[in-house]
């Protein structure tokens, strides 16, 4: 099978994805061609094969219109039969323009393989569907660490010039990075977390006091965090913070994919929660199948007597 | 100027789901239903955008009858009309049919603004709003955070990962897929879903739109491997609590 895998490239630097999209072409046994938009004189990609490298002074970052219209143009070189983007801020973005130009069905954040179709979750992980594209060409965007390179990325590829004239309908004006406020869960080496399951504002008092008894840090997941009940600093997922303390204490949340990408390396995770069925089982060491509001309040009480 | 939210009817996520029957999808029997969380967020700002400018605003769902609930809570959320796409069989269509669908009713209407979710609780593909825009040749700006509408341009925040942003600006038309956290949805009040019931609704079966083919199939959906060695600490609560607690001294060295 022939692929043409799509990296990223974002303030001024090649994304570290470009090697799980390496793992998935692996373990499909494909040829793969890669297409990256950058700055031609920067790091590339570690692989051995074609790299079309479009200059990002010409094309921009973010400029999706453009960049389909480059990768139109690779799709009649290349002839691939899978196109391969990472399932975040720019993939899924790009990808379904290059699937409605080509015609080709898109299979979105696929974490799996089976018998050859790709699985994929449903209902924030607690279904998983498998599927296969129709037509002569599938595109792909792979869950952000469903796939991984066992060693790392090595090899120099043959870089092949993309230039073009597109022209692009959107305006990419420039970047705002988070404030930290004086935390970094990202250095937490405990962290209690709450997720919507705390019910009201009022009960993430016991998750920060759970976090104090055991000296650590209180974070959230982002349903929280939205609803303005813990400040955007403390927010744990693909859109905030990946973290890896020792012990990762999970309050009412439920597990979507974003919140799991951001805590899966935590040494050691607990969760509770009143839903024995939560995909935050699929995470945890132990699952305290209980109410975190009759819970929480004996464990800091019983810990403090420690 | 002329608006457009397309919203999506999607069962509780904390709903315990089944596999149906025809094991392609799950059961959708005794579920409780309510708007895509990322549509809420559509169509507040729609409805900002609408109380803004006095734009004419038109809210869409595609699905069976029930789904009418939903498009009523976008009108006593301040949409002006409602369009119903009747379609018994939209749960089993691919994201490109159902952009198909919505392109071609969207396509001869002239639309400035067109607010989608970013995706659907569900079935999460995040493809079908970018698909109408492809559709109607227009542009598209996904998982916005922050919109503003000013001297005829839209800007607007997108949400990257790692907590950055990114500042787009596009000239209309454009479509906008919405990220959580964009605004605070309004609740619709009591006399506001009294209103919304004299709102127009107009049926459109889709049997009367031109069919796409299906770019994908389905196989199978079910339920993932449980990952196994997770302990379920269960009972009463004061037991649960000691238990934890002596699990955390012998398997963790944070108690140390």
């Amino acid at each position: 099978m022939k692929m043409l895998l799509v990296a990223e490239y974002r303030q001024g630097e090649l994304l570290e994805s470009y090697t799980e999209l390496l793992a998935f072409a692996g373990i499909m046994g494909a040829e793969s061609a890669m297409f990256l938009t950058a700055g031609t004189a920067g790091e590339l990609p570690k692989f051995s094969g074609r790299l079309y490298l479009a200059e990002v002074a010409e094309f921009g970052e973010y400029n999706p219109d453009v960049h389909k219209q480059l990768l139109l143009e690779v799709v009649e070189k290349e002839h691939p039969e899978m196109i391969v983007f990472s399932h975040s801020s720019y993939g899924w973005d790009l990808a379904p323009r290059l699937a409605v130009s080509l015609k080709a069905g898109q299979i979105s954040e696929v974490v799996a393989l089976q018998d050859g179709a790709l699985v994929a979750p449903v209902c924030n992980g607690k279904l998983r569907r498998t599927m296969k594209s129709r037509g002569r060409i599938t595109v792909v965007t792979l869950q952000a660490g469903a796939f991984g390179l066992a060693d790392a990325a090595v090899g120099v590829p043959t870089v092949i010039p993309v230039t073009g004239n597109a022209k692009g309908n959107i305006d990419l004006q420039g970047y705002e990075m988070a404030e930290h406020g004086g935390v970094d869960l990202s250095k937490a080496e405990i962290i209690v977390s709450a997720g919507r399951g705390v019910g009201k504002p009022e009960n993430i008092a016991l998750v920060a006091g759970l976090a104090k008894a055991l000296g650590g840090e209180y974070g959230a997941s982002r349903p929280v965090v939205d609803s303005l009940w813990v400040e955007h600093n403390r927010q744990v997922g693909t859109t905030g913070l990946t973290v890896s303390p020792k012990l990762y204490v999970a309050c009412g949340i439920s597990g979507a994919v974003q919140h799991l990408a951001g805590m899966k390396k935590s040494e050691f995770v607990v969760a509770i929660n009143t839903d024995k069925d939560a995909p935050i089982g699929d995470m945890a060491d132990v699952f305290a199948v209980a109410d975190l509001k009759q819970l929480l309040p004996l464990l800091i009480e019983k810990l403090q007597a420690l | 100027m002329k608006l457009l939210v397309c919203i999506k009817q999607v069962p509780d996520m904390e709903s315990k789901f089944k596999v149906g029957a025809e094991g392609l999808w799950y059961d959708r029997h005794d579920l409780a239903w309510l708007m895509n969380e990322y549509d809420e967020y559509g169509v507040e700002q729609a409805v900002q955008l609408k109380e803004q400018t006095g734009a004419d605003l038109t809210v869409l769902s595609i699905g069976p009858e029930q789904v009418k609930e939903t498009i009523k809570k976008a009108l006593a959320m301040g949409c002006d009309r409602g369009v119903h796409i009747v379609d018994d069989q939209a749960h089993l269509k691919d994201p490109f049919e159902i952009a198909s669908m919505i392109a071609e009713f969207a396509g001869d209407k002239g639309f400035d603004l067109i607010f989608t979710g970013m995706q659907s609780q569900d079935r999460g593909s995040a493809q079908v709003g970018v698909m109408v825009a492809e559709l109607l040749t227009i542009a598209a700006v996904t998982t916005v955070v922050d919109f503003a509408f000013v001297d005829g341009q839209v800007t607007v925040k997108r949400e990257l990962e790692g907590g950055v942003k990114a500042k787009v600006a596009s000239k209309l038309p454009v479509l906008i897929t919405c990220q959580l956290g964009l605004n605070a949805p309004r609740y619709p009040t009591l006399p506001n879903i009294m209103k919304a019931k004299k709102k127009e609704m107009l049926s459109l079966p889709a049997t009367d739109l031109r069919k796409a083919a299906a770019l994908q199939e389905t196989m199978k959906i079910e339920f993932p491997a449980k990952r196994s060695g997770g302990l379920f600490l269960e009972g009463e609560v004061a037991s649960i609590a000691d238990r934890l607690i002596r699990i955390l001294k012998e398997k963790t060295t944070v108690l140390a």
